[in-house]
């Protein structure tokens, strides 16, 4: 019984494993097709307008661009294997060493914000579903409606609009004051904890308060989906049988609550939080934009704008590998922890 | 049929429109098909909020349509003289940082962004549902290669793999419409193909196909039929989705180039005057906010309606 249904996750291990280096590969081939359709011609990015039909097929034979297209991706490939994602014309640094310092800030700020927006959104909907058609309820159906319809980038000036212009209360954009710039020693490049790690509070204190109006922007990006799928999830269990017993056998409201039904719920909400986890990469980019974080984000657009494809689709497949992970996860959290699917 | 209809139809003639369409026993197809229509209109209006999103939303399209005609000026006139002037009788908006109208840059913004999400969404639906049927009905390998497509393209956030496509095409509003559509079709094909596999085994599409109809025709005349209802519903609640990623794509300088006035690009060219004259970006963001919000609120109404797994 036991080797059967061992036997059965490992088949289920196996297929989603395949499922996903398909996808992965996928990641790979549309990454590397974009690079090639696009107008700009890398051996002019490299030589100039001007260089000499000579050094131009030079170039474009080192670049390995005159090979066919298939051989290309297979050298892409190649590269790929060994974390070489070529070099970025704007740093001119490898992509990789890139995007190895620009991504710990926009962990940093991706997971504040995700547990600002846990503690907020998952209480909020289970408050609201407890009493739906209440006052309560509607309020909290009107603000995620709202919040799903406001681009996180209007958020984003509106916060600096009010905390910083008007109210003073907030710096303004960056990751850290200019008087701390580069005080602290990089260890996890994560400004917040290197400078608590190091004991450089002043630097602490003003990181600190630099990460907060950009997390507030981003943990609204996704307030509204938590809330709004935990509403959903508790409505459900509330409804559900083993609520009426509960309730029959005078368990306190409270703990019919939070235990029997949110127990029940909690598995989903995992799922929920990880995919909201993932979608902030998306409010990352524009975030991270407004309020000029030295993440990943910023290094995308700022690659955009200066037509550096070698770190623009190095980052986007950063991203999407990141994306994959998470949903990943979110789907295994959900086999792991829920006894129903397994 | 219709000479023993006609006495009939002259008897129900004398019943108002309302009674008519409401009739438990209808006695024609039309009936039947307009009666569906009727009660369904009349749940959708019962909901205020949808109702409240319907009209701003055809509010919306009047005065986009208009825009030519109601703008007071020419949406590109310059007037360096009255640059960043605050709302006022002849600005109503105020001006931007060179002396152009905001209240008719908006108008004209609003042709832009429905015209881009009307675009969207006519490369999107129908292609989405096509391949979604197909998969579903014809199931086995073109299933598995279709929908393992479809998962590469889910596997990106939607906003940074239309960025990558708009630096590889050339940042533009034809480019920005291609990415959004190329990010958008897999949930419908999702959809789609999972209301096929519950309509492919009934047995009216068995008694078509010993009829001898092929499987295009079935696909096309009895599977997506059936299958619409449920794009109609994405489609709605996705329009407000697209306005947004438009808009981002325009902030970020990849979508609508200036001096278009896309309330994005909008948006990302004035907002360095946040500090003084906070209004010249805040009139374009508010537009995006009311027209994401209108199509949400009747999204979220048409599903209330049409979606069966909500009745």
């Amino acid at each position: 019984m036991n080797g059967r249904r061992d036997a059965g996750r490992l088949r289920v291990l196996s297929t989603s494993a395949a499922s996903i280096s398909i996808t992965l590969f996928g990641l790979i081939l549309v990454t590397f097709l974009i690079g090639r359709v696009m107008p700009i011609d890398p051996v002019v990015a490299v030589a100039g307008d001007h260089a000499p039909p000579d050094v131009v097929a030079r170039i474009r034979s080192e670049l390995g661009l005159d090979r066919p297209l298939a051989v290309q991706f297979l050298i892409y490939l190649r590269h790929l294997a060994v974390g070489d994602l070529g070099r970025s014309v704007m740093t001119s640094h490898a992509v990789t060493a890139d995007i190895l310092q620009y991504f710990p800030p926009t962990f940093e700020l991706a997971t504040s914000a995700i547990i600002l927006a846990v503690l907020v959104g998952v209480p909020a909907g289970v408050l609201a579903a407890s009493r739906p058609g209440s006052r309560f309820d509607h309020l909290v159906r009107a603000v995620s409606l709202a919040g799903q319809s406001v681009p996180v980038f209007v958020l984003g000036l509106l916060f600096l609009l009010i905390l910083y212009v008007k109210l003073g209360w907030l710096p303004g954009s960056g990751q850290v004051g200019i008087t701390y710039e580069g005080v602290v020693p990089p260890i996890t490049r994560m400004l917040v904890v290197d400078a608590a790690l190091t004991g450089h509070w002043g630097a602490f204190w003003s990181a600190l308060s630099h990460l907060v109006q950009p997390a507030l922007v981003l943990a609204l990006f996704s307030l509204a989906y938590i809330t709004r799928m935990t509403r959903a999830f508790m409505f459900e269990a509330l409804g559900s049988e083993y609520v009426i017993t509960a309730r029959a056998k005078g368990v306190p409201e409270w703990l019919v609550l939070w235990r029997h039904a949110f127990g029940n719920v909690s598995v989903g909400l995992v799922t929920v939080i990880a995919l909201a986890y993932a979608s902030l990469l998306e409010g990352a980019v524009l975030t991270e934009t407004v309020f000029s974080w030295p993440g990943l984000g910023l290094y995308l657009t700022t690659s955009l704008l200066n037509a550096d494809m070698n770190a623009v689709l190095g980052a986007t497949m950063v991203i999407g590998c990141i994306y994959i992970g998470l949903n990943l996860l979110a789907d295994f959290a959900y086999r792991l922890l829920d006894p129903r699917v397994r | 049929m219709s000479d023993g209809a006609k006495p009939l139809a002259g008897a129900r003639a004398r019943l108002s429109w309302h009674e008519w369409l409401l009739d438990e026993e209808p006695s024609s197809r039309r009936q039947t098909v307009w009666g569906e229509f009727y009660r369904k209109c009349r749940r959708f209006a019962a909901n205020r909020l949808a109702m409240g999103g319907l009209i701003a939303v055809l509010l919306l399209v009047v005065l986009s349509l208009l825009a030519p005609v109601l703008a007071p000026y020419d949406p590109h006139a310059q007037a360096l003289a009255s640059r960043l002037a605050p709302p006022s009788a002849a600005h109503w908006l105020g001006t931007d940082e060179l002396g152009r109208d905001l209240l008719s840059r908006l108008l004209y913004g609003g042709r832009i962004t429905l015209g881009m999400v009307v675009a969207v969404v006519v490369l999107v639906a129908p292609f989405g549902l096509l391949v979604g049927c197909v998969a579903g009905y014809l199931g086995g390998l073109t299933d598995r290669i279709l929908m393992r497509l479809t998962d590469i393209f889910l596997a990106f956030p939607r906003l940074i793999l239309a960025l990558a496509f708009v630096a590889a095409l050339k940042p533009g509003i034809g480019s920005a419409v291609i990415a959004i559509a190329l990010t958008s079709w897999p949930p419908y094909a999702r959809l789609a193909r999972a209301d096929t596999l519950t309509i492919r085994d009934a047995d009216f599409i068995a008694a078509v196909r010993l009829a001898g109809a092929s499987a295009g025709r079935i696909i096309l005349r009895h599977i997506v039929p059936l299958a619409l209802s449920s794009v109609i519903v994405r489609v709605s609640l996705d329009m407000a989705g697209i306005i947004i990623t438009a808009a981002g794509l325009g902030f970020l300088g990849m979508g609508a180039q200036p001096p278009a006035s896309e309330w994005g690009t909008m948006i990302a060219t004035s907002r360095d005057y946040i500090l003084e004259q906070w209004w010249v970006p805040a009139a374009p963001g508010i537009a995006i906010f009311v027209a994401a919000f209108a199509f949400n609120l009747l999204g979220d109404g048409l599903r209330d309606v049409l979606d069966p797994k909500a009745r």
